[in-house]
């Protein structure tokens, strides 16, 4: 039976005062009485808006929800919540359903698996230690973004891909208006196409001349230069502004709860589950849409063929009936089921790179500085509110 | 175990590393020990559906 549900005109975006940490206040209250609501999309679609844990994930679990880029409605305002999408171009996965989307992530989960990430550890190691080093010959403060968060996972993405890193700064720049809602159509299609043409040229010269990195290994593959440079788009794009945003947060986030960073560094074989908790806890990349490629019923209410559901994953992190004291920061917390990564066959399929990478830098971050701090007052940290992927523009610390 | 569903998340190793490992080619899953216990956790934590408990 469907039962009537409230109808948000807009998608909660401000986070409460002083609370950088936490979800919209208004995506909790919804949770709590209506996981599923209805939502009018910034380009007047009329849809839907999960907020809860079980539905969240239902929907992320259904095959009759879509990923397909033409069928895509944008919750978040912006340039691209306007536009009518194509279907997606070659190889851009993550815009499809399967069977075109499993053909495609097939060929790269064995250059992702938890075996294969957790034999970088050693060079993970060798990085950070080197940027350590750098922060602390150049004095005994630093924005930790630039000196650490950013480059550790663009250094490593790079070799793994078999991208030259001198090149690391002109990828963000171009991968930056990606991210950004408020970024004009003119901005991100001009940004596309610089990094479409660098990476084309690139693909062709590992085609001519094979190296051994995960971008050399798929010119063997049956992909096409043009899939080949989607598929390379994706994980360099993902690669670049996911982790760095979780290293530089999450060290926000620790400094901001003392009891529970004392309580990593007291036993930091904790680092691990505290890794999954700051998952949940800030859920970075927190909201996603599918589409309803047939009439279903869910959660009580019937969504029909062609109406998107905003998934919330920021509200569902921080369900109740998931997760007792959600809004507790708790790294001793068994986090496991929380859906940072997403869920369903789209999930990260970076997300073990991911885990290596932040508790290689974690551990060695705290270890090395028992005194970090923030360098300035917490209210004057310049917060990515205007981003698809939450984190701070910088980070400013000091450790003398 | 499903391989044709599998999408190769590492999940199951993550959670029950003594059960579940991953190919080396196509990093999807295989199964260590052919009778596992006590892998709720396990079937949980995959996206893809692709594990299932008899029993």
């Amino acid at each position: 039976m469907t039962t009537s549900v409230p109808h948000l005109t807009e998608l909660p975006l401000e986070r409460p005062k002083g609370c950088p940490f936490d979800p919209p206040a208004e995506l909790g209250t919804l949770r709590d009485e209506h996981p599923l609501a209805r939502l009018t999309f910034p380009n007047g679609h009329e849809g839907w808006l999960a907020t809860g844990h079980a539905i969240v994930r239902a929907v992320l679990a259904d095959p009759r929800f879509s990923s397909r880029q033409e069928l895509m409605q944008t919750p978040l305002p912006g340039a691209a919540a306007m536009m009518e999408m194509p279907p997606a171009a070659p190889g851009l996965f993550i815009k499809m359903d399967d069977p075109e989307h499993g053909r495609y992530r097939k060929l790269l989960t064995g250059k992702f698996t938890v075996r294969r990430m957790r034999l970088l550890s050693e060079r993970i190691e060798q990085v950070t230690t080197e940027h350590l080093d750098a922060m602390e010959r150049q004095g005994t403060t630093a924005d930790l973004v630039t000196a650490f968060a950013q480059p550790i996972p663009a250094l490593m993405i790079c070799e793994l891909l078999g991208v030259p890193y001198e090149d690391h700064e002109f990828f963000r720049r171009n991968v930056m208006p990606l991210n950004r809602p408020d970024a004009s159509a003119e901005e991100q299609g001009a940004a596309i196409n610089t990094l479409g043409e660098y990476l084309y040229k690139l693909i062709l010269a590992k085609r001519a001349d094979p190296t051994d990195d995960i971008l050399g290994e798929l010119t063997t593959t049956e992909l096409t230069d043009e899939e080949l440079t989607s598929i390379a788009f994706l994980l360099l794009g993902a690669g670049l502004d996911t982790t760095a945003n979780m290293l530089a947060l999450g060290t926000f986030a620790l400094l901001q709860n003392p009891d529970q960073l004392a309580a990593l560094r007291e036993d930091p074989e904790l680092v691990e589950g505290a890794i999954e908790e700051l998952l949940r806890y800030l859920t970075i990349t927190h909201t996603g849409v599918r589409t309803a490629l047939e009439d279903v019923e869910i959660g009580g209410q019937l969504v029909k063929a062609g109406e998107a559901v905003a998934l919330s994953a920021q509200a569902a992190n921080r369900d109740p009936l998931k997760f007792p004291e959600p809004d507790r920061l708790d790294v001793r917390r068994n986090a496991a089921g929380h859906g940072a990564f997403g869920h369903g066959v789209h999930q990260c399929l970076g997300q073990q790179l991911a885990r290596v990478q932040m508790k290689v830098a974690f551990s060695g971050l705290l270890a090395r500085f028992p005194k970090l701090r923030l360098a300035v007052p917490a209210d004057e940290i310049p917060m990515r509110t205007d981003s698809d992927i939450y984190g701070v523009y910088a980070l400013p610390v000091a450790w003398g | 175990m499903d391989r044709e569903r599998c999408v190769g998340a590492g999940m199951c190793v993550l959670t029950a590393p003594e059960v579940f490992e991953q190919d080396e080619e196509d990093g999807r899953v295989r199964l260590l020990d052919p009778e596992p216990a006590g892998i709720g956790d396990a079937v949980q934590s995959c996206p893809a559906a692709a594990i299932t408990a008899n029993g």
